[in-house]
């Protein structure tokens, strides 16, 4: 004969959900509040520079080949002392990805030789426009730093003949 | 009949209204904090401090969605179902007093709409009315979800009101009236001094039941079968859209206040409360905080309980709901008896103790049914 437990617990049920209510809430009031980023999440593609200001990207398009979705294009032209992008012989004069496409894998940044493409950051990828999905060279590339100075640069000849650097381990 | 009657019957069947109406629309975003708070959110606060426009946002989407009538429904009465679910669950709150009456600028002032000597009958009938907003609504859907949904309504809504019902018997024998106003006054002041005579210290297990029977009145959780989702998709209402949508969910909530406001009034002493005889305008004031707390109530149990299988909630109102509301009217009656015929007011403490007592037996028996293996089989 099991008179009172049933009663009490019910009442235990309700208890729980009463003492939540004076719980702090875990919400994240978005737009004004961002949580950080994992370090090693795979948001928007950024191509990243030199000290210098010259472009890591040599324009080898061995990401375009590595992307399983097939969202990268890539186009190369070739690097004059008087006018030079990147290191090396070549640059990449037309860089683009279709964010449409793209699945966020991170096979890009495993194929390039140079570490010219990663994967960063920025999540808010919305645009209203299907044109407006796929992201050209411009938009993906990071800004120069104080240091550095915008390609092309005119530079003296005989310095950068090496496309691809001498490199660390990866680091993360 | 004078012109100045006439007007504060509008003005106060006017006002009433609107305040079911504003109710209505504040009660969604009531029960969405509510159970924002238990799940360890903040709920709506986008629209206006506190998400305070929050039901003026929802209006005004609804209004603006499109409508969508199918193809073989019954276009009459597909129309007309929203309406019908709406009307009772406004006009049932008309007989509630909310307040004693009293003298303002040398007018007598009733604060209700109406005064009928039947008021309890009234309400169970406008109740019953209010079931075939929704049982037609499923079926002139001309869709199987729509249909089982108001079929399981129809079926829940009858079966449960039977027990509704015989609570609120109790209530009547010991208040003496149909009355609600009667109803009321039989619930002012205290015992011993400091126990209010409310109904729910003298009946607690027909208290019990009417919130058990009235959360299935209403199609709230854990009762919610004709909206189950996960077998229904939205039940009877799985068809509507836009603003008829928005009645039905009208009804709903409206229902919600109005059986609030019955349990507040029959069990809970309605608007009685300390200093109500010397001040009345905190007649409405307590009666509002009782509505309020009921209202809490539900919107707790539907964070709390999930939802009972369909043959379980029949199987626990026709066997265990009816019998009991049953030996409670006939304790309620007894306990009368015994302090009428003894002429001592303290024998009416036998009733909540033999209530009590018809309850654990109750709540003995469900258990062991639940227990025994080949019940819990099935």
């Amino acid at each position: 004969m099991r008179v009172v437990e049933p009663v009490v617990e019910l009442a235990r049920g309700l208890w729980t959900t009463l003492r939540m209510m004076f719980d702090k809430p875990v919400t994240i009031q978005y737009p004004e509040q961002k949580k950080p980023v994992k370090a090693r999440f795979r948001g928007r593609h950024v191509l990243k520079r030199y000290e210098n200001g010259l472009e890591k990207c040599i324009g080898c398009a061995l990401c375009a080949a590595a992307c399983p979705a097939d969202a990268i294009f890539v186009e190369s032209s070739e690097n004059t002392d008087e006018q030079r992008y990147s290191p090396g012989e070549r640059y990449a004069s037309t860089y683009e990805i279709n964010m449409l496409r793209c699945i966020f894998c991170g096979f890009c940044e495993d194929a390039c030789p140079t570490e010219a493409i990663v994967l960063g950051d920025q999540y808010e990828l919305s645009f209203t426009d299907r044109r407006q999905s796929i992201y050209p060279k411009d938009m993906l590339i990071e800004p120069v730093t104080t240091n550095g100075s915008p390609t092309p640069q005119k530079t003296e000849p005989g310095k950068f003949t090496r496309s691809v650097p001498e490199m660390k381990d990866p680091q993360d | 009949m004078n012109f100045l009657l006439v007007l504060e019957w509008l003005i106060k069947g006017f006002v009433w209204a609107l305040v079911l109406l504003g109710g209505f629309a504040y009660l969604t975003l009531y029960e969405r904090k509510a159970l924002a708070r238990i799940q360890s959110r903040v709920g709506p606060n986008r629209a206006g401090p506190w998400g305070i426009l929050q039901p003026i946002a929802d209006a005004v989407k609804l209004i603006f969605k499109e409508e969508l009538t199918p193809a073989k429904a019954d276009k009459l009465i597909f129309t007309l179902a929203p309406v019908i679910a709406v009307v009772p669950a406004v006009v049932i709150t008309s007989v509630v007093p909310w307040g004693p009456s009293f003298n303002i600028f040398g007018y007598h002032l009733n604060l209700y709409i109406a005064d009928i000597n039947v008021g309890v009958l009234y309400i169970m009938s406008i109740a019953s009315i209010a079931v075939y907003g929704i049982v037609l609504a499923g079926w002139s859907s001309n869709n199987k979800y729509a249909m089982m949904g108001g079929l399981r309504s129809s079926a829940q809504m009858i079966s449960y009101e039977i027990a509704l019902g015989l609570s609120f018997v109790s209530a009547i024998l010991l208040a003496g009236s149909m009355r609600m106003l009667d109803i009321v006054t039989a619930q002012g002041g205290y015992w011993f001094h400091f126990i209010p005579k409310w109904f729910v210290v003298l009946q607690p297990v027909g208290t019990a039941i009417f919130l058990i029977a009235t959360l299935a009145e209403v199609n709230r959780a854990p009762f919610d079968m004709p909206e189950a989702e996960q077998e229904l998709t939205a039940g009877y209402h799985t068809e509507y859209s836009g603003m008829k949508f928005a009645l039905l969910f009208m009804a709903e909530y409206t229902k919600m206040i109005a059986i609030s406001a019955i349990g507040a009034t029959i069990f809970f002493g309605g608007y009685n409360g300390p200093f109500v005889d010397r001040f009345p305008w905190l007649g409405p004031v307590y009666i509002f905080i009782k509505i309020i707390l009921l209202l809490f109530g539900m919107i707790w149990v539907r964070a709390t309980f999930p939802r009972i299988r369909y043959d379980r909630l029949m199987a626990f109102g026709w066997k265990v709901l009816l019998p009991l509301s049953l030996a409670l009217v006939f304790i309620t009656a007894v306990g009368i008896i015994l302090a009428q015929h003894f002429e001592n007011s303290r024998l009416l403490v036998v009733i909540p103790l033999a209530s009590l007592l018809v309850a654990g037996v109750a709540v003995a028996l469900i258990d062991r049914t639940l227990r025994r293996k080949d019940y819990a089989r099935r």
